[in-house]
């Protein structure tokens, strides 16, 4: 049914989006929840910072990518030295790329989750014995889970189909770099392509709905744990 | 057991509060806007004092001076707060076992028996009504081996049946844990039900501390007790049944009270609150009246204040001894019956003024008879 690049395109785009949530994820937390509860100096510009990547033009972005992450970049260099990853077109750039781009998207949600969550719950938490660090895992995230989900699926969604930062970072290279939006856009440059760029079409259809409904699913289920239990009717 | 000796400036005002107590019951009394919650709360390490001290039990938990200051997870300072504040996401089994100890110190058993909790525990916050949230808040606050309990108007939030199915629970504790309880209220009827001692607040000072019957009945603090809710507060002891008209006569010193029956034999010791609109204040013994307590009397003071109103101090006394009785009445009554210090009186009490929340058994140390 796919031709073994569209199959390529496909694992790729979904270990890319896999790669970029799993480091974006913990790091949206801990900023989501400092920003939620913390007042410090300097709280609009990393504000605003966050949200350049909304805003930019994505060419821009990946630009500013290059820059920090090529092989000479400050970081790129860095990380070929001690970790030995390479990031200037290889996959792990596009995990780059797409995590840097669903970052806003990602925080957004989880910060608003912590902030309606009640502190003067965390309060009680304290008078029973309960320091920060318990505080946070057992109170303040689980009530916060529902924007977490959002979060994550959100920047999952948008990680799956990063491509203006991407294609300007790692380029369009089939089986390293090409995710699936950068292999339809390679498809439309070839005429006679057209049932191909369809096929790809729809599955990108397909995961984003799938990624939407089990969003909701989720959100739903620790929606219930939070409220009313089944034996309200005895109540 | 407790002392408490902070000042702390909060916009407009500035708190200065300074009382210890000894163990029991200590109620923290005044309006709203008194500073009871915010004492509450620097007790409990979620508000920092601007200066002062505060021991427990001889533990420094916060000294300016010596640079003190332990944080509240490790202060063992129990707290119920008026809202419940339980966990939304846990059942009621696991706000229960929340603090690290509750679940090795073999008290969970004996804490879910005293009040009542058996059924609830596998049910979600969100399902229970107002009154078993509090039972559970207090469960969890017991649970965390306080070295004290701070219960911030812990039935502020219910209505009368839901507090009067608490209250049982919160003397139990009183009486069963042997645990320092500071109670914050601004109802009379719970701090006389409930409390040995108590600290006044007014404006962000203390006003007077004292013993409940003290306090209540001195017509100066009754601006700050509050004219509607003010009212002696007596020892009374149990004297006869009238099973035929389900009455019961309460000896008080100074006369004997008829009120709707009390559920207890004979010689029991009880305390009864007499609030001061209740009370009425005749020149001349009435004759055939409905009223069932006429107290022969001779006015103490008379409080002035704003208002039409005036509160009235009686002195009720025979050969039993002697009691102060309050009577708020209208400044005209004053002026018309002619009311000073030294004019003999009778003060009117009606029998169904004083239901079952105006009894109620007192601390256990105080039944001595």
């Amino acid at each position: 049914m796919l031709s073994d690049a569209e199959t390529d395109a496909l694992l790729l785009s979904l270990k890319v989006a896999f790669w970029s949530l799993l480091f974006a994820l913990p790091v949206a937390v801990a900023l989501g929840w400092v920003l939620a509860r913390k007042e410090f100096r300097g709280k609009l510009l990393v504000n605003a910072f966050l949200t350049l990547p909304l805003v930019l033009p994505p060419v821009v972005t990946g630009f500013v990518l290059l820059i920090l992450f090529g092989s000479q970049g400050w970081i790129g260099s860095w990380l070929k030295a001690w970790f030995d990853i390479e990031i200037a077109f290889r996959w792990t750039g596009a995990a780059v790329a797409a995590g840097v781009m669903a970052f806003p998207l990602i925080v957004r949600p989880i910060r608003l989750s912590f902030e309606a969550v009640d502190v003067r719950l965390e309060q009680a938490a304290a008078t029973l014995g309960a320091g920060r660090w318990r505080r946070f895992a057992t109170i303040a995230l689980p009530l916060a889970m529902p924007g977490v989900l959002a979060g994550a699926v959100l920047g999952f969604a948008k990680a799956l189909g990063e491509f203006g930062a991407t294609i300007t970072l790692v380029s369009n290279i089939p089986g390293e770099t090409q995710t699936l939006a950068l292999a339809v856009y390679a498809l439309l440059q070839v005429p006679g392509e057209e049932s191909a760029v369809l096929r790809l079409t729809l599955i990108a259809i397909a995961i984003s709905v799938l990624a939407v409904v089990a969003s909701e699913i989720l959100a739903r289920r620790a929606r219930r744990g939070l409220s009313v239990d089944e034996r309200i009717g005895d109540a | 057991m407790l002392d408490v000796d902070v000042r702390k400036r909060l916009g407009q005002t500035a708190l200065d509060i300074r009382f210890e107590s000894t163990g029991g019951v200590t109620a923290l009394f005044g309006r709203s806007g008194a500073g009871k919650t915010s004492t509450v709360q620097m007790i409990a390490g979620l508000l920092n004092p601007d200066v002062g001290r505060i021991a427990v039990g001889g533990r420094v938990l916060f000294d300016s001076e010596a640079g003190i200051d332990i944080a509240a997870p490790q202060r063992r300072v129990g707290v119920v707060f008026q809202e419940g504040r339980l966990f939304p996401h846990l059942t009621v089994r696991r706000n229960l076992l929340y603090a690290k100890a509750a679940g090795s110190n073999g008290r969970y058993g004996g804490v879910v028996g005293m009040l009542g909790l058996e059924a609830l525990l596998e049910r979600k916050p969100a399902s229970l009504s107002g009154g078993e949230q509090q039972r559970v808040a207090i469960g969890r606050a017991l649970l965390s081996e306080p070295d004290i309990l701070l219960m911030d108007e812990p039935l502020a939030s219910l209505d009368a049946a839901r507090k009067a199915e608490i209250l049982p629970y919160i003397e139990r504790l009183r009486d069963e844990a042997g645990l320092p309880v500071v109670y914050v209220s601004h109802q009379i009827d719970e701090v006389a039900r409930l409390a040995d001692r108590i600290v006044l607040l007014s404006d962000g000072t203390v006003a007077a501390t004292g013993s409940v019957d003290d306090i209540f009945t001195r017509p100066d603090l009754m601006p700050l007790t509050g004219r509607f809710q003010a009212g002696a507060v007596l020892g009374a002891r149990v004297a006869e049944q009238d099973a035929a008209g389900a009455m019961s006569r309460l000896a008080i010193p100074g006369g004997s009270l008829w009120v709707p029956s009390v559920p207890l034999p004979v010689g029991s010791t009880i305390r009864v609150r007499i609030r001061a609109r209740d009370v009425s204040i005749a020149l001349e013994r009435p004759e055939r009246v409905s009223i069932r307590n006429i107290l022969p009397g001779t006015v103490r003071s008379v409080t002035e204040s704003d208002g039409p109103f005036r509160t009235v101090a009686i002195d009720v006394a025979d050969e039993t001894g002697e009691s102060l009785v309050a009577a708020t009445v209208t400044a005209n009554a004053v002026r018309d019956l002619a009311l000073k210090p030294g004019v003999a009186v009778f003060a009117l009490i009606k029998s169904v003024a004083m239901d079952r929340r105006s009894m109620a058994l007192p601390p256990r140390d105080e039944i001595v008879t």
